[in-house]
């Protein structure tokens, strides 16, 4: 059989530029697992945790143990994200402690591109494209949201007050990256 | 930009939303007893009031949950929303005339 | 040009920053402070434009944004290249710093000789309406004369002719209270709202410096203290407070739903150093809990004959230019008003060493005590007098006034020498964003104005905006509605005004113009002729004459237009009614509403992951809705036709390789998924086997064709679905609709996973060739992996879902793997193929060899209102199912009728003529218009497979005709075709199961 050196995926975007100028970094995030869970209440059956992934907390949070982090994005909708080599082995346990009950367990470890805004302003930078209202009452850290950024559907999570995560699928990385690198322009030069 | 309660989420802008039109009208358990025009009526036939509107919209770009809200089509203030499932809810004191309550009197 | 007119003291400008502009290819000096309009009446003179219609000369009227007059083009950084000359900044507003080139606008050949003013002359031609009753006839001559003449004669500033080479910014903000202005209720209000420390208060203004009115006044004190002392003291405690915003430079333009108010920041206009990447503008979404409206009031011209003289200009202006600016406007005044607050400004110039007379419309007995403040300065006081006309022409020479009789009558004439007027009709309050947020307006005729009466968002107006004109209750108005308290002891305002629409004259009216809108020329005359047409609905009138139509929005000219029609028809003012103010409160740039997406971030360009191989290979592109998709790879010296031809030729002859990447992917999961699938799809689904594929069908409710796609069945409980293309998004929203609404008692859940899994097609009779090299853990014989199914297992070592499907009618595979490793796969495939001269192919090559087997292409051969029948597609119809999203739409009367139309094969006489898809179909091409149509050709293209070319049509009753001849329009006319069934290609054996 013929065989392709595939130990190391790819990077999932072309860069338009290098990213984020003066006190703003926009980081693109080294690729990760990626499973997309689903269970209604009843099937959960009162459990706080998936295989060490939390259940419990409320929408919209972000909780993490350990390599590993869950993100509540709807009522019966979570994200899980694990390191990169694990997500087949996670997604065998969900499976097994799952079992029996009413569940979807998709892998879109492919699908998302995750970018680290960080810096004194970086709430102002993802305010450019961001309807939502950052304050640290309003968005705390360990919050977690689908949302829309300028012309995209991304999920947004605040990991401190000036450390964001900014999760888009694959195709629309480019033009996220490029629309907050334009964003952290004003700051570079302010 | 209409700022909209989602029931899952709470407060946020109207660019996060999708309008899916009159709220309350349910597909027939067994469409096929039912004549042309009541399948029609079911299909098309939808309110247009000036006042208190009950609407599905959706948080499409948010938890992605459909919700119903009582919108004043007037002032465009939105009362009230609710979960899918939920009845519409007694807008009486909401100090908005309710026509569906007008036509009824 | 030297600054004979500027004040030696005083002003809140910065004498050890003199700067210079260009104005008209001149250069004006000043000082940092001044705004262009300050520094042209610095150098002595009042020429600022010439009007929109009879491009009189005109000069500066006010010293804010509603200035209807002194627009420039502005150049705002000459030294950078093109593209930053920026038409219709108010001269007023404009902040002058070194370098600035300006220009005024409307004028050939300049602004002191302007051909166009020919048209003051002619003036009987232009009254109200002439558009409407000249350019009438003949019909042809709009187009090609009327209007080209009309733009070039009237328009105001030019476009510029490059692109934008600014960057503009947004800012999406939220705000416990908005302040809209920064005057004295403005800064008493952000005082108040941010004394908690914790709400957080943002404070904008248009202008440069806070203080609004309090900038113009060098005599008042507050609490003892002079105003603008008072005034920089309220702003460095606010900029101290953590939770306060101040934003100077920014415009609140619109006010929308929910409290969503709308303004743009000017960044870098100001700033000498042009900073590389700064933002020119900034545009703020802002959401308040509150906004406190403290926008201020306009002052009204009085209307008499050549009211627009240069020279002639708004009292309360006149005085910011004497105070603010430390400017003289003229060295002889006179100060026309029909209320007090003018008389500040005659005490203030007279101190400035400024001749003044006061012409006063009321009687001595209605004024207050500036009556005898002004008399004991000195200043001569006309009471009880109208103004006739003005004399002069470029800039006034004089003022001819006449007392008014007890009965109504115009007195004897007098002429006052003078080289400047400052008039004063009264105020109106800047109930703009009031009325935007859909507040309802009352009239208060105490004040002869308007005032916000219910609101409708959380929002309450302060200070004059809310009618209230005395100092110390405006401090203490907007102390308030901040939601606090403020008293304070300030020196007492000049107040009250007596209404006045058009001045008494003995001039023959018909004669006189005497100006009301002076940005759009709408002189009282021609609201009388309105008026005496029929025309009653002040929303009428506006439009027939256009007043209040221009860019100001009627800002000065509202009132005196709405008195005029109410006095006109003898009705109480108030039932007249007053017209909508909508957004934008100033003009805006497009590039402010622009923003960042321009450009590449206009829209996202979304690419697959093979896309940069194919770059890489020369591909053609095409957008397919936010996607960019490869159309064909062209080899040197071949054009599309060439290309597609060989590419077509390839696959039917040996493999062909394409990115299908862009195919919406949906994974249904869960116990009810089979269920699901049936009540989604016309197919059945409970009996589809795992590892089966089905070509499935969706319906939109109404029975018409809503997406198509290969399903595939991976598990008892999980289907892999695809859809089109463009259908993506639709598709999983409306199967989560009716998952979430109508089914919540399912449980399935579907997940997209279009972007986890790229789409490599092989096809051609070599595609297995080229594949089974790399395959692991999948048995590729013909009985293990038939035709019409999907296998889980390895290609190149990372996993894949093999799907043996066709869309070309040759055997074939589309190779899903995760996205990362598309790129790897693609590379090892193609290196394989070329034992096979593989040949990479794009769009339209998949297009044409899906038309060659009459496969349809959902929004191509449908376009929302074809049934399945329509499309030949009923036999995907279950007819067991007992019900399915729009099952029980096709059993509607009107989509059993016969005459439906029909999808065929519609085949040109000429083989080498390809048909416009588009085209109509018709059945005799002599019929009379209009003509009957049968039809309309849905795909067209030229088959090398075929040796011809093929199309696809959508024919009325189509499958009982074939072999019959119908008529195909063209660009020229009609072309000879015949109806034939759409599948156009026969392969000589069974192929695809080959």
């Amino acid at each position: 059989m013929l065989e392709v050196n595939l130990a190391k995926r790819a990077p999932a975007v072309f860069l338009a530029e290098q990213a984020g100028r003066g006190p703003i970094d926009i980081v693109l995030q080294p690729t990760m697992g990626r499973l997309s869970f689903r269970a209604k209440e009843a099937a959960l059956e009162g459990r706080s945790e998936v295989s060490g992934l939390a259940v419990d907390g409320a929408i919209n949070t972000r909780r993490e143990n350990g390599d590993l982090a869950a993100m509540r994005l709807g009522p019966d909708e979570w994200m899980f994200l694990c390191d990169d080599g694990e997500v087949d082995n996670l997604a065998e346990r969900i499976a097994e402690e799952m079992s029996g009950k009413a569940f979807s367990l998709v892998d879109v470890s492919h699908r998302d591109v995750t970018f680290e805004v960080s810096g004194a302003a970086s709430d102002a930078v993802i305010a450019s494209g961001s309807p939502l209202d950052l304050s640290l009452e309003a968005f705390p850290v360990g919050m977690a949201t689908r949302t829309i950024f300028a012309k995209s559907d991304i999920v947004l999570a605040r990991l401190s007050q000036t450390t964001w995560q900014v999760t888009c699928w694959r195709s629309f990385a480019t033009y996220v990256q490029g629309y907050l690198a334009d964003a952290a322009k004003d700051f570079a030069v302010a | 930009m209409l700022l909209l309660e989602c029931p899952y989420c709470g407060k946020r802008a109207e660019s996060e939303f999708h309008c899916g039109g009159e709220a309350h009208i349910a597909r027939p358990e067994t469409p096929a007893e039912l004549d042309d025009q009541a399948w029609a009526e079911y299909l098309y036939y939808r309110t247009n009031p000036k006042g208190l509107h009950a609407e599905r919209w959706q948080h499409r770009h948010g938890c992605g949950r459909w919700f119903n809200a009582l919108r004043d089509t007037v002032s465009d203030k939105v009362v009230e929303t609710y979960k899918m499932g939920e009845p519409r809810p007694d807008a009486s004191n909401a100090n908005i005339p309710d026509p569906a309550k007008v036509r009824s009197a | 040009m030297s600054q004979p007119f500027r004040i030696q003291s005083g002003g809140h400008i910065d004498r050890s920053k003199p700067i210079s502009v260009s104005f008209n290819g001149k250069t004006l000096n000043g000082y940092r402070g001044d705004t262009v309009a300050s520094m042209l009446l610095a150098s002595g003179s009042h020429l600022a434009g010439r009007s929109f219609k009879y491009h009189r000369p005109r000069g500066i009227l006010s010293h804010g944004s509603d200035e209807p007059n002194a627009l420039l083009s502005v150049d705002w950084r000459p030294e950078k290249g093109k593209g930053r000359r920026d038409p219709n900044n108010r001269a007023s507003v404009v902040e002058a710093r070194n370098g600035l080139k300006t220009e005024t606008q409307n004028h050939w050949p300049s602004l002191e000789r302007d051909v166009g003013a020919l048209n003051d002359i002619l003036s009987p031609v232009f009254v109200a309406g002439f558009y409407y009753k000249t350019f009438m006839w003949p019909r042809s001559a709009w187009e090609k004369v009327y209007e080209p003449v009309i733009r070039r004669a009237a328009g105001l500033g030019e476009a510029p002719e490059v692109a934008d080479p600014d960057r503009y910014a947004n800012r999406h903000a939220y705000a416990d209270i908005l302040v809209v202005g920064a005057g004295p209720a403005g800064l008493s209000a952000a005082l108040a709202a941010s004394e908690d420390g914790s709400s957080r208060v943002l404070l904008a203004d248009e202008g440069f410096l806070f203080g609004g009115a309090l900038l113009n006044d060098a005599t008042s004190t507050i609490d003892g203290k002079p105003a603008k002392a008072w005034v920089d003291e309220m702003v460095a405690t606010l900029d101290a407070r953590e939770n306060v915003v101040l934003l100077p430079r920014t415009t609140v333009f619109g006010y929308y739903n929910h409290n969503h108010v709308a303004m743009v920041e000017r960044v870098a206009d100001h700033r000498d150093d042009a900073l590389e990447g700064l933002a020119r503008e900034r545009l703020w979404q802002v959401r308040a809990g509150k906004v406190i409206i403290a926008a201020g009031s306009h002052e009204r011209p009085l209307v008499f004959e050549n009211n627009d003289r240069p020279g002639i200009m708004l009292a309360e202006s006149a005085r910011a230019f004497i105070n603010r600016y430390a400017v003289k406007p003229g060295n002889r005044m006179v100060v026309a008003t029909s209320g007090a607050s003018a008389y500040r400004t005659a005490l203030d110039a007279k101190a400035a060493g400024i001749a003044v007379t006061i012409v006063d419309i009321r009687l001595g007995e209605d004024c207050g005590t500036e009556l005898a403040e002004a008399r004991e300065a000195g200043i001569e006081v006309l009471t009880g007098h109208t103004v006739v006309k003005a004399l002069g022409k470029a800039r006034v020479t004089g003022l001819i006034v006449a007392p008014l009789g007890k009965t109504g009558g115009v007195g004897t004439r007098r002429t006052l020498e003078c080289d400047t007027v400052a008039m004063s009709g009264g105020w109106t309050p800047s109930v703009h964003l009031f009325s935007q947020s859909r507040g309802k307006l009352v009239f208060d005729a105490d004040i002869d104005a308007f005032l916000p009466g219910q609101s409708v968002q959380n929002e309450v107006s302060a200070g004059a905006c809310h009618g209230i004109y005395d100092l110390s209750a405006i401090i203490a108005d907007g102390a308030k509605a901040g939601g606090g308290s403020r008293e304070v002891t300030a020196s007492a305002t000049f107040t009250g005004f007596q209404p006045v629409r058009v001045l008494p004259t003995d001039e023959d009216p018909k004669k006189v113009k005497a100006f009301v809108d002076f940005q759009n020329d709408v002189t009282a005359k021609d609201i009388k002729l309105a008026v005496r047409e029929g025309f009653e609905s002040i929303e009428h009138v506006k439009r027939y004459t256009t007043t209040g139509m221009a860019t100001d929005q009627g800002k000065t000219s509202n009132m005196n237009a709405l008195g005029l029609v109410a006095g006109l028809l003898d009705r109480p003012l108030p039932a007249i009614g007053t017209t909508t103010f909508r957004p934008p409160y100033t003009p805006v740039t497009f590039g402010a509403l622009v923003g960042p997406s321009r450009e590449e971030r206009f829209e996202p360009v979304r690419k697959t992951a093979i896309d940069g191989w194919a770059e890489a290979q020369g591909a053609e592109f095409e957008p397919v809705g936010q996607w960019r998709r490869a159309h064909y790879f062209p080899r040197s010296g071949e054009d599309m036709h060439a290309a597609v031809n060989r590419e077509c030729k390839a696959v039917r002859t040996s493999v062909g390789i394409f990115d299908a990447s862009t195919l919406g992917k949906i994974e249904v999961v869960g116990p009810d998924a089979a269920e699901f699938m049936n009540r989604m799809y016309t197919n059945a689904w409970t009996k589809l086997k795992v590892g089966g594929c089905r070509y499935g069908l969706m319906l939109g409710e109404n029975g018409f064709v809503m997406d198509d796609g290969v399903v595939a069945r991976l598990a008892e409980d999980r289907f892999h679905v695809t859809t089109t293309t463009g259908g993506a998004a639709r598709v999983f929203q409306h199967m989560e609709d009716y998952l979430q609404t109508e089914w919540p008692d399912l449980d399935v859940f579907i997940t997209s996973i279009t972007e986890q899994y790229a789409v490599i097609a092989l096809q051609g009779p070599n595609a297995k060739k080229v594949l089974e090299p790399f395959v692991s853990d999948i048995d590729m014989s013909e009985d293990a992996f038939p035709h019409m199914s999907v296998r889980e297992g390895f290609i190149c070592g990372v996993p894949t879902r093999l799907f043996r499907v066709s869309f070309t009618g040759e055997a074939g595979f589309e190779v899903n793997v995760p996205a990362d490793y598309a790129a790897a796969v693609w590379k090892a495939l193609y290196e394989e193929g070329r034992k096979y001269d593989i040949t990479p192919y794009g769009t339209e090559t998949m297009h044409v060899l899906r038309c060659e087997m009459g496969f349809i292409i959902v929004g191509q051969e449908t376009d929302g209102t074809a049934t399945p029948d329509d499309v030949g597609l009923s036999g995907l119809v279950s007819k067991v199912k007992p019900d399915f999203v729009g099952k029980r739409s096709l059993s509607r009367p009107d989509i059993l009728r016969k005459d439906r139309k029909q999808l065929v094969g519609v085949l040109a006489k000429d083989p080498k003529e390809v048909l416009d898809e588009g085209a109509m179909v018709v059945d005799d091409p002599t019929a009379p218009v209009p003509m009957p149509i049968a039809g309309h050709v849905t795909s067209s293209y030229h088959s090398s497979n075929c040796g011809r070319s093929i199309a696809m049509a959508m024919v009325k009753g189509g499958r009982d005709r074939i072999g019959e001849t119908v008529w195909v329009t063209t660009p020229k006319g009609f072309t000879e075709a015949v109806i034939a069934t759409s599948v156009f290609y026969q392969h000589e054996k069974e192929s695809i199961d080959a």
